[in-house]
């Protein structure tokens, strides 16, 4: 049986595989993507995000066993940066999933960003797609967010979780402008932590500055150490999940991620045949013409 | 060319990491992704990261002296789940002599003991992969 079918039949090392040869666009890649485009919809994608060491790892290891337990099929991704010197990467969050690792229901894994700026990798989404036709009725996107990386996750995930804690030091407060605008729901981690109390706070009054939001973004404190306030986390996810089904902004926010990604292939695509094209043109360009008048006659030549 | 993605685990209960650390730092810096899983692994949690991360390489650090029972036991899990002949599977660790041919006939492909410096690890490892890197 192809690597495909073999996933859609639940196969988990075949599923492993696929995620591999879409990481590295391995022939075919496109081919199975295609076959199991329909079940992406299937899953419910939840985004964590926030600071690094605030405890986003430590979170989803509990978040995902609730759901496991509860009899849900889950899978996580965690993506991590790539070294752009030696293109190497450490991917540990695996080492605060203990409690899901090994769990039959749980399927993990860790991506390099390969390049890929934003705080995912290229085929993160696709990676997903993968996993959805594998039989995973939720997946967990963990990426580290600082600045204006969170932006992406928030474009793939339909629930995203900005986790914070207290004593991240400015980390917080850098990112904060764009933060507020990209969490569906906040985890204030670290309730055990002194600070944790004024960093919940400070995250409410930040809310409250908008005051015509459709779905409000709850705010709950967790110690994800010991699974404090998880629950209500996940009741929060639930909510929020519960309002885009509701109000049809679900399926509004699923095509616009489908155009999104459409968009992103048809540049890829384009792009790789301008470089042909713009390789094949040595000559022209060492003989003196402008980059504006080279450029218009080679869209002249090819595209109109 | 693809990364070498390698799972570098701590199986055992034995409490500290630091040697591991280090390791996958240089596979890091030798361009491999390395999967770090931390300490108080089990057989199974191993061989689940294994298949699931995909990786060419499983690499076990272990000091508590249970490697005798720890290490076979995860070659045997990749064996059922058919996919042992695709990984290389590595020990390393204060492992005595006498069990390295047990430990070697029972599937781990090589032993690192302490003295072995991290590139001799690297280069055993780019030249006895058992998949291609396409
Ligand atoms: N005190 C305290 N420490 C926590 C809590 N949650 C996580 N940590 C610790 O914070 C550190 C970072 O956690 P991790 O989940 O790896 O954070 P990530 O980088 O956001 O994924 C680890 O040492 C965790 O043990 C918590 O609720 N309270
Ligand atoms: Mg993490």
């Amino acid at each position: 049986m192809e690597l495909a079918a073999r996933v859609l039949d639940g196969d988990k090392t075949a599923c492993a595989r696929l995620i591999s040869l879409v990481e590295n666009e391995s022939p075919g890649y496109t081919d199975a993507l295609k076959a199991l485009y329909h079940r992406a919809d299937d899953t419910y994608v939840i985004g964590i995000t926030g600071p690094p060491g605030a405890g986003k790892s430590t979170l989803t290891d509990k978040l995902v066993k609730l759901l496991a337990d509860s009899g849900e099929r889950v899978g996580v991704l965690a993506i991590d940066p790539t070294s752009p010197f030696s293109r190497g990467a450490i991917l540990g969050d695996r080492i605060r999933m203990a409690a899901v690792s090994g769990n039959p229901n749980v399927f993990i894994r860790s991506m390099g960003s390969r390049g890929h700026l934003g705080g995912l990798s290229k085929h993160t989404a696709n990676a997903a797609v993968v996993l959805s036709a594998y039989g995973c009725s939720y997946i967990f996107v963990e990426t580290v967010g600082v600045g204006q990386s969170e932006i992406d996750i928030a474009g793939m995930a339909d629930t995203t979780v900005m986790v914070l804690a207290p004593g991240l030091g400015d980390d917080i407060q850098a990112i904060k402008a764009g933060v507020m605008e990209i969490g569906d729901a906040f985890a204030i981690n670290k309730a055990d932590k002194e600070g944790a109390g004024k960093t919940y706070r400070e995250t409410l009054a930040s809310l409250d500055f908008k005051t015509d939001w459709d779905f409000k973004p709850p705010v709950c404190q967790t110690a994800a150490e010991t699974g404090e306030g998880v629950e209500k986390l996940l009741e929060n996810i639930m909510a929020h999940k519960t309002y885009l089904y509701n109000s049809g902004e679900l399926n509004a926010k699923r095509a616009r991620r489908k155009a999104a990604h459409m968009r992103d292939i048809v540049r890829d695509r384009l792009t790789r045949r301008i470089e042909r094209l713009i390789a094949s043109k040595a000559d022209v360009l060492e003989n003196g013409a402008d980059p504006y008048t080279l450029a218009d006659e080679l869209i002249k030549e090819r595209f109109q | 060319m693809r990364p070498i993605r390698i799972l570098v685990a701590k199986p055992g209960l034995d409490g500290h990491d630091r040697g591991a650390k280090v390791l996958a730092r240089a596979f890091r810096d030798a361009g491999m992704e390395v999967i770090y899983t931390g300490l108080r692994q089990t057989p199974e949690m191993i061989a689940a990261a294994a298949i699931q991360e995909d990786v060419d390489v499983v690499a076990m650090s272990i000091l508590s002296g249970a490697h005798m029972h720890l290490l076979p036991r995860v070659v045997r899990l990749l064996k059922d789940e058919g996919v042992y002949d695709d990984i290389l599977v590595l020990g390393g660790g204060v492992i005595p002599k006498e069990d390295i041919p047990l430990l070697k006939e029972a599937g781990i492909q090589e032993i690192f003991t302490p003295g072995a410096t991290t590139a001799e690890v690297i280069e055993y490892i780019q030249n006895n992969l058992k998949r291609a890197l396409g």
